[in-house]
């Protein structure tokens, strides 16, 4: 016997994955760690839903060596439009409690996944743009280096090793994540084996 | 014949065997096998104290770590310090001036921190100027001299920087007794006895640390040596150390030794606030210089004041009280309790010990034996708790391990002796080498020592470290005082010379909201250039005033034409990084002051007046980054009246073609 209506628990979970969403939008997404022997106390740029934080005033002091452009909040659209997807989520979730139908949980998981694999592209695209396109007067050419920061994890860039994780706001956005795959999974009974 | 020849050879050897054996023991001895790993800071590990070491002639204050004796900084304060523009950049340059005018020398001997309670709280450290009588005042968030104030009617302030269990005061006493400012200072020497006077000063301290010169009290000319503060019971009274009550002008070292007591006297300073109060202070025109730094405008002050008021001791009866006290006292030191007042007659083969309570109830039965200049003086025993007998040759100073034992350093003995202070009974003692002037243990003057480690600050060294011609170092030796025994842990030599010094656990200072940077933004310098588009060079007569910046790796502007002699050219540098520990310097060639070291966040200004036409390169002073030879540039001087306009620039001045 399976209904199209959503259980209880399914709103009460949505309710939290809206908190989740609007609660994304006020703490850093994700951070770049940067440490070298001259900063035992570490270098780090937090990427928030609206702005860049963190030392980035220093990282941008020692960019110029390698011949990295500056980073500026203001030169990205992203931080102008993530903050209203990150509401529109909320909104989402939350009308989802009154929908209450399975099917349009589904939609809205599957769309936030693609969501997200866009916007992982994406920040790879920028962490190529910025490894990569270096003054060529830079004062420390090194053939053939780059200085892409990973994606996600950690990775050696002269002196400086780079880790690359989610802060709390991104913790939030993959539970967020999570919650609403389980509500799916839950929903279309997929714990069951059918008989 | 052979046989009693062997004999006599044997008798020999037997006998100077003995007498080699009965030699006191060498410094080799004095080190137990431990003593390294307790002395041991591993790199990269922090030590357990601060210390905060007088230079003395060096005019500096040194900062070591204790245990291990390394040293982290030396803070220019009443010297001039080339190396950190200290006195030669036009900000500095107000810090040490004085009624005399500027004065680039002074002779640093005390040290003393800012007390809460009668507890080391970790705010400022004092300092006194010996020479030209001053108190310097170290703000502990930045390790920077923050403010300095002269003292009027005094020689040699050597009574000083000692202060109330609140910091209420810092006090200061002349050592040497001179006319007053306010009187004629033009008379002849041997009318020391009817014209010479001392006077003790109260600064007065502020919330912010803000000193002001409260009140002096004159007396009669004597010389003032050391100084302290009553504390918990004999908290409103201080007690100085004066020798010289003969009142000798010349050969003192004989004429000032003869009688067997001179004093330690006992100032009722809340009693002298009442008189105040009533009006019975006179106010004397004087001149002294007020010196302050501001953190904002990163440039100093100097205030010249003209009025102080004096409060007469031979006149309001019960304010200073004399306590005879054997033979020349230099140390004058205050338990922890308040009871005890030690003081240290440097001629004496004793150590008295005056009690609070009796001196309080003689004062209150008027156990007098007549008076000094008008001042009462208290008989001997009637303020007397007992005496340490035979501690040792030349007693000068005690320092306290809150456990009830007193330290006093013995200097023609050259040892420190620990003695109990309730039976008076000596209980160790240990060698120094040599000569040891000053001791300290961390808080061994509030009410909380921690007495862990004992300090000696030596005034000999000789075969101590590996020679250096004829000028040695003076030392400091650890003692670790944890046990019955005093073990020496380390010797290490200082900088200057070493007398008195203070330290705080290193969490008091290091939690205390050190300061990394000044906020650019926060820079109220009228020259801060707080961008490199801002930086430019403009004219005022012969007056050139160059906006400058600093940033890995380059000055802005870094190509200067259109000096010319004559021109007083004037480098207003502002380091741009706002990063810890990224500071930058500034030098140029033939430059008859200094070079600047700028703090990030700061700004800063050097005069140059260049003596002769050419090219002059300027250079970045501090190893900034992997890139800071590059970090320099050149300033062109034309003959006066040549017609090169002025043109600055960076990164664009680019290779002339033919």
């Amino acid at each position: 016997m399976t209904s199209t209506k959503i259980s209880l628990i399914a709103k009460v979970l949505l309710f939290i994955i809206a908190a989740l969403f609007v609660g994304s939008i006020f703490v850093p997404m994700w951070q770049i760690e940067l440490n070298a022997p001259q900063y035992p106390e570490g270098l780090v740029l937090k990427l928030h839903a609206d702005k860049i934080g963190g030392d980035v005033e220093i990282i941008n002091g020692l960019n110029h060596y390698i011949g990295m452009a500056t980073l500026h909040t203001e030169n990205f659209i992203e931080f102008k439009i993530l903050p209203y997807v990150f509401a529109a989520f909320g909104l989402v979730s939350l009308l989802l409690i009154f929908i209450a139908k399975r099917k349009a949980v589904l939609v809205f998981f599957l769309s936030y996944v693609v969501f997200v694999a866009l916007a992982g592209i994406d920040f790879y695209r920028w962490n190529y743009e910025y490894g990569h396109n270096l003054d060529p007067n830079a004062a420390i050419r090194v053939p053939g280096m780059a200085y892409q920061p990973p994606l996600i994890g950690y990775k050696q860039l002269l002196n400086f090793g780079a880790y690359s994780i989610p802060d709390t706001g991104g913790w939030m956005l993959a539970a967020a994540g999570l919650l609403l795959f389980a509500i799916v999974f839950k929903e279309y009974n997929l714990f069951k084996k059918k008989n | 014949m052979k046989n009693k020849f062997l004999k006599a050879v044997f008798a020999i050897a037997l006998g100077s065997a003995l007498l080699t054996s009965c030699k006191p023991k060498s410094s080799g001895d004095a080190v137990s096998g431990d003593a390294a790993q307790k002395a041991y800071v591993a790199p990269g590990k922090y030590d357990e104290f601060y210390n905060f070491v007088s230079g003395g002639f060096s005019g500096q204050l040194s900062v070591y770590g204790l245990p291990s004796g390394r040293l982290f900084r030396v803070i220019p304060v009443f010297s001039v310090d080339p190396e950190k523009g200290w006195g030669y950049s036009e900000e500095t340059k107000p810090m040490l001036n004085t009624a005399q005018g500027f004065v680039p020398w002074d002779d640093l001997h005390h040290t003393e921190m800012s007390q809460t309670n009668g507890e080391i709280d970790g705010r400022w450290v004092f300092g006194n100027a010996n020479n030209t009588p001053r108190i310097a005042r170290i703000d502990l968030k930045t390790f920077k001299t923050a403010e300095i104030i002269e003292l009027p009617n005094s020689g040699g302030n050597h009574s000083s920087p000692f202060i109330t269990e609140n910091t209420e005061y810092v006090v200061a006493g002349t050592r040497f007794s001179v006319p007053g400012d306010y009187s004629n200072g033009d008379v002849p020497i041997n009318t020391y006895k009817e014209n010479f006077k001392g006077h003790i000063s109260f600064v007065k301290v502020g919330k912010e640390g803000e000193m002001d010169l409260a009140f002096q009290i004159v007396t009669p000319g004597v010389n003032f040596d050391l100084s302290h503060a009553g504390k918990g019971k004999s908290h409103g009274w201080f007690f100085f150390s004066c020798y010289n009550t003969e009142q000798a002008n010349t050969l003192l070292e004989v004429n000032a030794s003869q009688k067997d007591k001179d004093f330690i006297m006992a100032v009722n300073w809340k009693k002298a606030e009442e008189y105040i109060k009533a009006g019975k202070g006179k106010k004397q025109s004087v001149k002294y210089a007020h010196n302050t730094w501001d953190e904002k405008t990163h440039t100093a002050k100097s205030e010249i004041k003209t009025e102080v008021l004096v409060l007469d001791s031979a006149e309001l009866k019960d304010i200073c009280y004399m306590i005879p006290c054997p033979k020349s006292p230099h140390g004058c030191d205050v338990d922890p309790s308040g009871e005890f007042i030690v003081g240290s007659g440097k001629l004496a083969a004793l150590i008295p010990v005056f009690s609070f309570d009796k001196m309080q109830s003689a004062i209150a039965s008027k156990q007098f034996e007549g008076d000094y200049g008008g001042i009462p003086v208290i008989k001997y025993e009637a303020a007397l708790h007992g005496e340490v007998q035979k501690p040792g040759l030349g007693p000068l100073h005690t320092e306290f391990d809150g456990k009830g034992s007193a330290y006093t350093t013995m200097f023609v003995s050259s040892e420190v002796v620990k003695w109990d202070i309730k039976t008076l009974k000596v209980l160790d003692r240990v060698p120094t080498y040599y000569s040891v002037g000053h001791l300290m243990i961390p808080g061994g003057d509030s009410k909380k020592p921690f007495g862990k480690y004992m300090v000696a600050y030596n005034k000999i060294t000789k075969d101590r470290y590996l020679p250096t011609g004829p000028e040695l170092a003076q030392s400091a030796q650890i003692f670790d005082i944890s046990g019955d025994k005093m073990k020496l842990i380390l010797d290490f030599p200082t900088i200057g010379e070493p007398h008195y010094a203070q330290a705080a656990p290193a969490d008091l200072i290091r939690n205390n909201g050190q300061l990394k940077f000044y906020k650019i933004a926060d820079n109220n310098h009228p020259y801060a250039t707080k961008g490199e588009k801002e930086s430019k060079v403009v004219r005022e007569g012969n007056k050139v005033h160059v906006y400058m910046t600093s940033i890995r790796s380059h000055f802005a502007p870094d190509n200067i034409e259109g000096i010319k002699l004559g021109d007083e050219v004037y480098f207003h540098v502002t380091n741009l990084e706002q990063d810890w520990d990224v500071p930058h310097g500034f030098a140029i060639k033939g430059a008859d002051n200094g070079e600047l070291l700028i703090m990030p966040g700061e700004t800063t200004t050097l005069k140059w007046v260049p003596k002769k036409v050419g090219m002059y390169p300027m250079y970045c002073t501090d190893f900034c980054s992997a890139l800071h030879q590059e970090m320099s540039g050149y300033v062109r001087v034309s003959p006066a009246g040549s017609n090169v306009p002025i043109s600055y620039s960076v990164g664009t001045n680019l290779p002339a073609t033919k």
